[in-house]
């Protein structure tokens, strides 16, 4: 509440700030704005600049830490008796805390020493939150004052308003690299706490894949042993029946569509594939599960084939219908890029149009087609939503088609929805996963960024 | 005369020179060309033809699933609205005694029991409410259309045959009997599905809406849009026109295009660590869905941006340097201006992507079951697909068909975004 109304008054104080250094520059010359070294609205945006940056910097910096900060003075508060535990239980109180702070009753009755500490969580919170807004009200208005007041005709306006631009569009570019830190970091931190407890061997090695943990010694079916093989070995099973799909029918789709459809023709026809790439991920594993997974059991049933209820082949076959336009959007780009005096050459020759498009265009297209594929690869391992809704839970080290598998995006799934307790290696276990995923994910696509670059420049 | 002769000497000249291309072996050969030329074409049209009938097969699929999911049956009860019941709060026998009243045949009680599930549960609340809305009809007796129960729904749009056994269908032979006095004596119609825009989730079918999850999308979007966009423009616009190249501006460039290709569920395993662990913000929040949804959609935006401020031409930055424009003025003055229809149309379709992604929702906990409608971008909420993907999972026959709507309303919105995208590109379209 009081962080909306300071983002307001902000808002406020900035077009103010804008109006008074716009007016008080043009004042300062006595309207012969040629005096000036800038445009009386640098002027304008230099004041505005003054009032609204520092205060939002604060607002943000406090958004980022005010949890923590606050947590921290209440645990310091607390008697040893309930801080001096394990991590765990540290955890464990920190939860209870926030919970009790925001009303969610847990079922346990609560420590009256907990119940204090939430007490004060929530007057601490709002105790910062006031201060933040009277000290960024302060900050603004003084922001405001000292730009105002120094508002000269020499003053260089524009060169001050233009170099804050520029350290903003700098740091907005940083943000990319920030996300790529963000996610390398949470997953190696999340899977390096996984590796303390399972060995990585075990789990690149191992041919045996069961999450649950044993909640009571004696309990049958939870041995917690994270052998990823079988996972890895189903990924790759629905990768290369979704390739065996999307690679010849893309394939052939694009040199259809850049050698020998009418130009009419491919107005049609492009649409058409992007239609396809642009329906949502979940509604294919719909299909996948409702209609093509039945239909395949169907199919195999009546040829005396035994097919489970969730098959490979239903997931893999519908993620290459998915990846279709992909593929061929890719190798439809570099087919158009072979120069058509190779075309022409071969024609030339005597050569017919097939001859020349196998001979001629798709070894010239060769290098962008295979990074096509790649990146295609890579996008097929990493789908969740198909696998997810039809590919099945069970994890299977089979080759066979018509079996349930189970895929690395499909384990992190279902490992992580629903609430979970954040230190168990069955859920840390997600992030082992993950971390593999964005490994493999990341050298296809730089080995096809590599290959295109590499090639690209043969005929320009 | 003459023609006939010089035609003569030249059939006579290649029947001299005899040559291999008019070999039988040569024509074999040419026809086995041609055969294979009209073999690849054929194979290039029947790619062409998989595709697009894969997509009318699915679209096919989901609309046939999911029209009927549209109308929903309704009972007409005529209820005596007992002044003491109301008071009591007691709408459940209210309801029940109506549907009694209706069914006359049924007089005993195993009947009645059984009568009992033919009204969504929800009927006494939908009573309960009309009559808070309007006290002055306590003690009245109304005619008030209420939901059939999914079951009986499915079974009026046929979906539960009668001719299997009874033991096999999902409705006895007492309920049928039932629905078809109701039938007869005209209390049962078929209305349009109100519920499904104008409510949240819930476990009964008939009772179950999209517009919690319209909301929560709708919140997440915002939040996607407010960050993204400005963020990717302002880096697009520094990598293309003030970035020096060197090592630090390659490396901006390899981690954009890398970031492109990382799975969706990545960011979701990032916003869960980051987001959630780190920050502690609340789970299921539309603020951490935007936020997660944003970093992803980035790339996209940034790499758009990018094509369309290639595209100016730089002779109108010179003339803007020229007249004495700084840099930053030739920017935000002619370059900007010029581009921004591109850069419209990547941000549109960057939306519309991260309004069709699931996973990420997933993993930040989107997936809870929430009957409110989110108010806040702090408030549990879910989204459209996250909300295909729940019901989906649903084993009710009802539910399937509820999925399928959800699917169209989802695609309307996807093709609205993109019909706007591409109505801009081909007005904008400009050829410098």
């Amino acid at each position: 509440m009081q962080l909306t109304v300071l983002l307001i008054i902000l808002a406020l104080l900035t077009v103010i700030g804008y109006q008074m250094g716009r007016s008080r520059a043009v004042a300062s010359v006595g309207g012969r704005i040629v005096e000036l070294h800038s445009v009386p609205s640098y002027h304008g945006f230099y004041v505005a600049l003054w009032a609204g940056l520092p205060a939002l910097l604060l607002f943000a910096f406090w958004g980022a830490s005010e949890g923590w900060l606050v947590m921290q003075m209440v645990l310091s508060g607390l008697p040893d008796r309930l801080v001096n535990g394990d991590a765990q239980s540290l955890g464990l109180l920190r939860a209870d805390i926030l919970n009790l702070a925001h009303g969610v009753t847990t079922g346990r009755e609560p420590d009256p020493e907990v119940v204090a500490a939430a007490e004060r969580y929530l007057r601490l919170h709002a105790l910062g939150d006031w201060s933040l807004l009277v000290i960024g009200c302060c900050i603004a208005i003084g922001g405001l004052l000292y730009a105002r007041g120094r508002i000269d005709p020499d003053l260089r306006a524009r060169n001050r308003v233009e170099r804050t631009v520029n350290i903003a569009l700098v740091i907005c570019s940083l943000v990319a690299i920030l996300t790529t830190i963000g996610i390398v970091l949470s997953l190696l931190f999340e899977a390096i706490r996984f590796f303390a407890v399972v060995n990585p061997l075990d789990f690149l090695f191992g041919t045996h894949w069961s999450p649950q943990m044993a909640m009571r010694a004696d309990q049958v079916g939870s041995s917690g042993s994270f052998g990823a093989i079988p996972l890895f070995a189903g990924t790759l099973l629905i990768t290369g029946i979704a390739m065996a799909v999307a690679v010849p029918v893309g394939l052939m789709a694009a040199i259809f569509m850049s050698e020998y459809a009418s130009p009419g023709l491919r107005t049609w026809l492009k649409p058409i594939l992007e239609v396809l790439a642009g329906i949502p991920t979940v509604v294919y594993g719909f299909f996948a599960a409702l209609t093509m997974a039945p239909f395949v059991r169907d199919v195999g049933n009546s040829l005396g084939l035994s097919v489970s209820s969730e098959s490979a082949l239903a997931a893999g076959f519908v993620m290459g219908v998915m990846i279709i336009p992909f593929v061929s959007s890719l190798s439809d780009d570099v087919i158009n890029a072979v120069p058509q005096s190779l075309r022409d050459g071969s024609y030339g020759l005597g050569a017919t149009k097939s001859e020349t498009i196998r001979l001629v265009v798709l070894p010239a297209a060769l290098p962008g087609i295979v990074a096509a594929v790649m990146l295609a690869v890579s996008r097929a391992i990493g789908e969740t939503m198909i696998v997810t809704m039809a590919a099945g839970l069970t994890a299977n080290l089979t080759a066979n088609p018509l079996d349930a598998v189970t895929t690395v995006t499909t384990q992190i799934a279902t490992l992580l929805v629903g609430d979970q307790e954040f230190d168990s290696p069955k859920t840390l276990s997600a992030f082992g996963l993950g971390l593999v995923l964005f490994v493999v994910t990341l050298t296809l696509n730089m080995v096809a960024l590599r290959v295109v670059q590499k090639y690209r420049e043969k005929y320009d | 005369m003459t023609d006939l002769v010089e035609q003569d000497t030249r059939a006579m000249s290649v029947a001299v020179t005899k040559s291999r291309y008019q070999s039988e072996e040569f024509s074999a050969r040419l026809r086995r060309r041609y055969a294979a030329e009209r073999r690849f074409r054929i194979a290039g049209m029947l790619a062409v033809g998989v595709a697009s009938l894969m997509l009318v097969i699915l679209l096919g699929s989901i609309v046939s699933k999911g029209y009927t999911a549209f109308w929903q049956a309704q009972i007409r009860l005529e209820v005596t609205l007992d002044k003491q019941q109301v008071e009591e709060r007691n709408y459940t026998a209210l309801v029940r005694q109506a549907l009694y009243a209706q069914v006359p045949a049924a007089t005993d009680r195993a009947t009645r029991r059984s009568l009992n599930d033919l009204l969504s549960s929800g009927a006494p609340y939908e009573l309960e409410a009309m009559v808070n809305a309007n006290p002055s009809i306590v003690g009245t007796t109304q005619t008030v259309w209420v939901r059939a129960d999914d079951e009986i729904d499915q079974f009026m749009k046929g979906f539960i045959r009668r001719d299997v056994p009874e033991s096999e269908r999902r409705l006895n032979d007492v309920k049928i009997a039932a629905i078809d006095a109701l039938v007869a004596n005209g209390s049962i119609r078929s209305t349009f599905n109100t519920t499904l825009f104008t409510a949240g989730d819930s476990r009964e079918p008939e009772q179950a809406g999209i517009l919690g999850a319209v909301v929560g999308s709708a919140l997440t979007l915002v939040v996607t849009m407010l960050l993204s966009v400005p963020i990717g423009i302002a880096a697009a616009v520094y990598l293309e026109e003030f970035a020096p190249k060197n090592r630090w501006t390659d490396l901006i460039e390899v981690n954009i295009n890398n970031l492109a290709a990382v799975p969706s569920i990545i960011f979701g395993l990032l916003g869960l660590a980051v987001f959630l662990g780190f920050f502690g913000l609340p789970r299921s929040a539309p603020l951490v869905g935007g936020l997660v949804m944003a970093l992803m959609t980035l790339p996209v935006i940034i790499i758009a941006s990018r094509v369309a401020l290639k595209a100016v031409p730089p002779s109108i930055r010179e003339a803007a340097l020229g007249v004495g424009a700084s840099p930053l003025q030739t920017v935000t003055h002619h370059v900007l201006p010029l581009a921004l229809p591109g850069i419209l149309t990547g941000t549109i379709i960057g939306m519309a992507r991260a309004l069709g992604e699931t996973a990420p929702l997933l993993m930040i906990g989107m997936v809870a079951f929430i009957v409110d409608i989110p108010g806040g971008l702090t408030d549990s909420a879910t989204a459209i697909p996250v909300q295909i993907y729940m019901w989906a999972d649903s084993p009710e026959r009802a539910f399937t068909e509820r999925t399928s709507a959800a699917i169209l309303i989802l695609l309307a919105f996807l093709i609205l975004m993109n019909g706007l995208a591409v109505f801009l590109r081909k007005k904008f379209e400009r050829r410098w």
